[in-house]
């Protein structure tokens, strides 16, 4: 009566193959699988790569020779801002999570990541920025004053146009990409494992994302702080870059660097991971010295938030910060160190083959170790005097980032290949492509060192003669154009057609990721195996047969839905079926409108930035709506292996309640951001608020804050009305809660206003206003979100056991609240407190 | 160090002369600094060669693997503990450094002020007289100066590689350096942070010289302006087409304070913030196309003037000595 092993895996591999299709023709653009997007967003941030590359060699022939008249100085200042911007904001960060979307799901053996929606809707938003900063250039309105924007040439709208404002709004847009696939990533570390990958046995690759995700989310919202200050400043003229009225440009630095020095480790370390993949399969041995290399990037992540200064060592800052930066910047070196003696060691106790991964790893070592040791020179402060705004500082830092982040990225190129097309790329077109482009970049780069240090500032878009800058200069244009004959052989190697097939693992490495057979089947992994190893390929024996013959988790869809297993954050143990939403269009749509919002207010166009804002908005809320928290047929299902698992999860069990709370972390740190500002003006100020500023009303401010709160509190007891079945109870309080948000939010509004708080006048006022604006927004959202609830209580989405959406809103209240009490305690009790 | 600091010089001069190198030094920073660049770079020869060796005999020479526990103690030694040891001690010495090259009490004292783009300069004498001046420095030998630093516009950096490291010019700050220039010659400085559109030609040549002509030459440069008073070089075509309002020669109506003072410009060595040679042609060439030559100046070009108004503007600014 049961059917035949063959039969059952027949029919499972039909279930799955139906639930997991890759749709085609135009729908394939609705796709929301994290292996497609994630190639997509491979693809897409190669082409900024080759965009911004293709800037780089323009600006390289106009620098060929002294008084070169090849670019004006105005398309010079263009070139150079958007080279680095989207080297930056396009490629090197994007790549990572790209490739990480990519590659994750498939080495943890999982179907997808949690959120595959917001995969396809930060790949969107990426796309679209990009296009847009990107674009810029061909109407000669791309940002021209440098990819770190210093105040107050960039805040001065005479100087510079409508490129300024590209940069703030595209990038900022750009941004909440980033965050968004840093959620999707830690959760998916967290909560997607295999059974039985224990926290301590995690692939390397996936402690970096955990580490990188987590650096994402405390780095990018200052940069989104300080943006909305700026952009503040050239909307409206608020003052707070301008000393005549308060402001202070070297805010801007204080925060564009925080984000500045933390992103350059975010650059580094996931290519750094590629490599931690890399040496132990062609090293044909484990890793050694795990604990090392993991506590090791741990404490990178750590130290690169306290060097930020090291960027301004030239303002003129006192000594005790230069010596604490000074050594903060040397220290950093000791744990890159680690690592990289962790693959020597690994290498040294192996027996290596070197393949072409491995040249390429090889060839990010000597660069990146060439650019490590200039980093300590510089760390220095008074050799930093010298070198800082030079072409030294130009060398060195192409020499870390292509050292520690192009190589490695090539090599892990070289690497996955196989298993994510199917097909092996050549050997010979790799080492001609390593040979040009090792080649090529050191001729170009090496001797930008001494142009530096014989005097040649960067960013001149051209130089005299006599200086003796014109040979290193021809040299290093010529090594650019070398470096670029690499790279197109690497394109044609990727491109050309008629590669053969690869096989099965053909490294022989001991990751889930190489259990990927065929990628013409769109199901991932055929089964998800428990694991007992690092290396489970390597030492858990009949693994690839047993998985392909669905003896594990998860083998097949008989309920037609997209599924992945939820595990335990430390020790990975099954906890939840998770019903994964399929395809849809929803996330390009909501995407489309969230971005034009963003391009409108660029232009100025305020009535379609705010109907492209709502609709933007409305198609989220749609999207959540028909996409998310679904109430299954069942409360729980057989997941394969004779365990029985829940559909549905609630709370701090759910991937949407670490979502929220990751998230929120996020949107804390940007408004810590904000509050800096604040105690930065203070400590210039001296006094603040200033002698005579007009303040806000402190009664109307604790009477809008004690609305807030009260409605907290309205909103943790219809959590616990729910809980006690009683909807309509559960009603009433959240509107009621949602009712006194609107009027705590409005008083918080109201304060400034009623006291003639001018914005434009003095920075006081204008810091004021933006924390206020900040907290009453944040109500606002969160009103936003009680309806939600309230709707979904009326339709019966949000009942007593199925209650995500509650108590995600309750978590965001907690935020919320904190928010409204770091701002009294802010703007009342402070100034009464000094 | 020192061995490594005074023969490399030897063997790279050629590559690291010229009158902008931080390799060719004639002050007492951009010397400490050299040298400690020198030190450095031998360290990190060393360093680099011992790891891409190591990783290369791994990849490609080694027979047999070592065994795990040597593996391990190579990542406590080479990763973690002499790393610690040898950043402490250039730490330390570079931390020593720090104070005694930017301190220091001097009796001249320069103001100079970064706009876009050219430099405000003003010697400040020990009784407190003022001397106004601009895109070019004067230096007495082996005498500290101190040199105070602020901006009207965008953020500037003061940057003399010959003579020490940069230090920025920022709206609403003020920074102070002192400078110990030792070496006789003239050099040149630029504006080291982006500033605008010709950011690349915000320059100006430091002459460093004997104190007693220093003294001799800071005197002429307090003097108002003295013209022969020949038909070729009278004011009249300047001031008749509005130069005054926004220069000031001493000694004349003139006395605009937007761009730089002209009192002395013919006995500057160049034109235009460092971009031209002092010569009559170019004076006259930069009064006619300044928006041309140097994109974003404020000066409007003054093309449109009749020849021989332009050449009598030229005339008297050659006469400025």
């Amino acid at each position: 009566m049961s059917e035949s092993d063959a039969a059952r895996r027949k029919r499972e591999e039909a279930e799955l193959r139906a639930v997991w299709d890759i749709p085609r023709g135009w729908r394939y653009l609705s796709n929301c699988n994290n292996q497609v997007v994630g190639l997509w967003y491979t693809g897409a941030s190669f082409f900024f790569f080759l965009f911004a590359g293709v800037l780089a060699l323009i600006m390289r022939a106009q620098l060929a020779v002294p008084d070169g008249t090849l670019v004006s100085a105005g398309t010079y200042n263009q070139l150079y801002t958007l080279h680095g911007t989207m080297m930056m904001f396009l490629f090197a960060v994007p790549i990572f999570e790209a490739v990480a979307i990519l590659i994750l799901p498939q080495m943890l053996a999982a179907r997808d990541l949690p959120f595959p929606r917001l995969s396809a809707f930060g790949f969107w938003c990426f796309l679209i920025g990009g296009v847009f900063v990107g674009g810029s250039i061909f109407f000669d309105a791309a940002p021209d004053s440098g990819w770190f924007m210093y105040p107050p040439l960039a805040t001065d709208t005479s100087q510079t146009g409508i490129g300024a404002d590209i940069w703030l709004l595209g990038l900022s847009f750009i941004e909440v990409a980033s965050i968004a696939a840093a959620v999707e990533l830690i959760v998916g570390v967290l909560k997607c494992r295999p059974p039985g990958m224990r926290i301590n046995l995690m692939p390397l690759y996936c402690w970096y994302v955990l580490i990188v995700g987590g650096m994402i989310l405390f780095a990018f919202p200052p940069l989104i702080a300080g943006d909305i200050l700026f952009e503040m400043q050239r909307l409206f003229d608020w003052p707070f870059f301008d000393p005549a009225r308060g402001g202070d440009p070297v805010l801007w630095q204080h925060l564009f660097w925080i984000f500045g020095h933390p992103e350059v480790y975010i650059i580094f370390l996931p290519s750094i991971a590629l490599l931690a993949m890399i040496v132990p399969t062609f090293a044909r041995r484990p890793i050694l010295g795990y604990g090392w290399i993991v506590l090791a990037a741990v404490g990178t992540g750590f130290l690169s938030f306290g060097l930020w200064a090291h960027h301004m060592f030239t303002i003129g800052l006192p000594s005790l910060s230069l010596g604490f930066f000074s050594a903060a910047s040397e220290a950093v070196a000791i744990p890159t160190g680690v690592q990289i003696f962790v693959f020597v060691a690994t290498l040294l106790a192996g027996r290596v083959i070197f393949s072409i991964p491995m040249l390429f790893a090889t060839g990010a070592l000597a660069i990146f170790v060439f650019g490590g040791l200039t980093g300590v020179m510089v760390a220095l402060a008074p050799f930093d005097w010298q070198a800082h705004d030079s072409y030294f500082i130009v060398a060195h830092l192409h020499y870390t980032l292509i050292g520690g982040m192009f190589f490695p990225l090539v090599a892990g190129l070289y690497y996955f290949h196989p298993f994510i097309t199917g097909r092996m790329l050549s050997e010979r077109l790799g080492r001609w492509s390593f040979w040009l482009m090792f080649a090529g970049f050191n001729i170009a780069f090496l001797p930008m060192h001494i142009t530096g240090l014989r005097g040649m500032p960067r960013r001149v878009f051209t130089y005299p003669a006599d200086h003796g800058w014109d040979g290193l200069n021809l040299v290093s244009t010529l090594g650019a154009f070398t470096m670029a004959a690499g790279i197109g052989v690497l394109l044609w190697d990727v491109l050309r057609p008629g590669k053969p097939r690869a096989p099965r693992n053909p490294w022989n490495a001991g990751t889930l990721e190489w259990v990927a057979g065929d990628p013409s089947e769109p199901w991932g992994i055929r089964s998800v195996p428990p694991i007992t190893s690092r290396y489970p390929l390597w030492d858990q024996r009949d693994l690839v047969r047993d998985i392909d013959e669905g003896r594990f988790f998860l083998p097949g869809a008989p309920e037609g839905r997209r599924e992945t297993l939820v595990t335990g954050v430390l020790d990975a143990e099954p906890q939840q079926v998770l019903r994964v939403p399929g395809n849809s269009f929803k996330p390009l749509i909501a995407a489309v409108f969230i971005g034009g919002s963003f391009i409108a207010t660029t232009f100025h166009w305020w009535t379609a930035a705010v109907i492209s804002g709502v609709l933007g908005i409305a198609a989220i809320m749609v999207w959540l709506w028909t996409g998310t928290a679904t109430i299954p047929e069942t409360p729980e299902k057989d997941a394969g292996m004779g365990t029985r698992l829940p559909l549905y999860a609630s709370g701090s069990a759910s991937v949407g309640w670490w979502a929220m709370f990751i998230t929120m972390v996020g949107d804390g740190t940007a408004f810590l951001s904000l509050i800096f500002a604040y105690f930065y003006y203070w400590t210039i100020h001296g006094a603040f608020p200033p002698e005579g500023s007009p303040t806000p009303d402190n009664g109307l401010l604790l009477a809008g804050g004690a609305a807030a709160v009260a409605g907290w509190g309205l909103t943790l007891l219809a959590r616990r009305a729910n809980g006690a079945g009683r909807p309509g109870l559960l009603r009433a309080l959240i509107a009621g809660a949602a009712l006194l948000a609107l009027i705590g939010g409005g008083l918080l509004i109201l304060a400034p206003w009623q006291a003639g708080l001018d914005s434009v006048a003095h920075v006081y006022p204008a810091t004021v206003w933006v924390i206020l604006i900040w907290t009453a927004l944040h109500l606002a959202v969160g009103v936003l979100m009680q309806g939600y609830c309230l709707a979904g209580s009326l339709a019966g989405r949000l009942t007593r056991e199925h209650d995500i959406d509650l108590r995600n809103v309750v978590l965001y209240g907690h935020f919320a609240a904190l928010t409204v009490a770091t701002t009294l305690a802010v703007l009342v009790l402070a100034p009464l407190a000094m | 160090m020192r061995v490594a600091g005074s023969l490399a010089p030897g063997v790279f001069l050629c590559a690291c002369s010229g009158p902008q190198s931080a390799l060719d030094p004639a002050g007492r920073e951009a010397s400490e600094v050299a040298t400690l660049f020198w030190g450095m770079l031998a360290g990190a020869a060393l360093i680099w060669l011992a790891v891409i060796g190591a990783a290369v005999f791994a990849g490609r020479v080694q027979k047999e693997p070592i065994g795990d526990r040597a593996g391990l103690r190579l990542i406590l030694w080479a990763g973690a503990v002499i790393p610690t040891l040898v950043l402490a001690a250039l730490l330390a010495y570079g931390l020593r450094l720090m104070p005694v090259l930017r301190a220091g009490e001097a009796s001249l004292r320069v103001h100079v002020s970064g706009e876009q783009y050219w430099w405000r300069v003003t010697y400040e004498r020990a009784d407190g007289t003022r001397i106004e001046s601009a895109n070019e420095l004067r230096l007495p030998a082996g005498r500290p100066a101190e040199i105070v630093l602020d901006s009207a516009d965008v953020i500037h950096s003061f940057w003399i590689p010959a003579l020490a490291g940069k230090l920025d010019m920022i709206p609403g700050r003020t920074n102070r350096l002192v400078l110990h220039p030792e070496r006789i010659g003239t050099y040149r400085g630029v504006c080291a942070e982006f500033c605008g559109r010709s950011h690349a030609y915000m320059a100006f040549p430091v002459v460093v010289l004997p104190p007693q002509e220093f003294e001799a030459w800071l005197a002429r440069e307090a003097a108002p302006a003295e013209v022969p008073a020949t038909s070729t070089t009278d004011t009249g075509a300047f001031l008749a087409n509005g130069c005054g309002g926004c220069h000031a020669v001493r000694g004349t109506a003139a006395s605009g304070t937007i761009g730089p003072d002209l009192t002395h410009l013919a006995s500057r060595l160049t034109l235009g913030a460092g971009m031209f040679a002092n010569t009559s042609e170019n004076r006259r060439r930069f009064v006619a196309e300044a928006e041309t030559l140097k994109p974003g100046v404020r000066m409007p070009s003054f093309g449109a003037l009749a020849p021989a108004e332009l050449d009598a503007i030229a005339a008297y600014l050659g006469s400025l000595r």
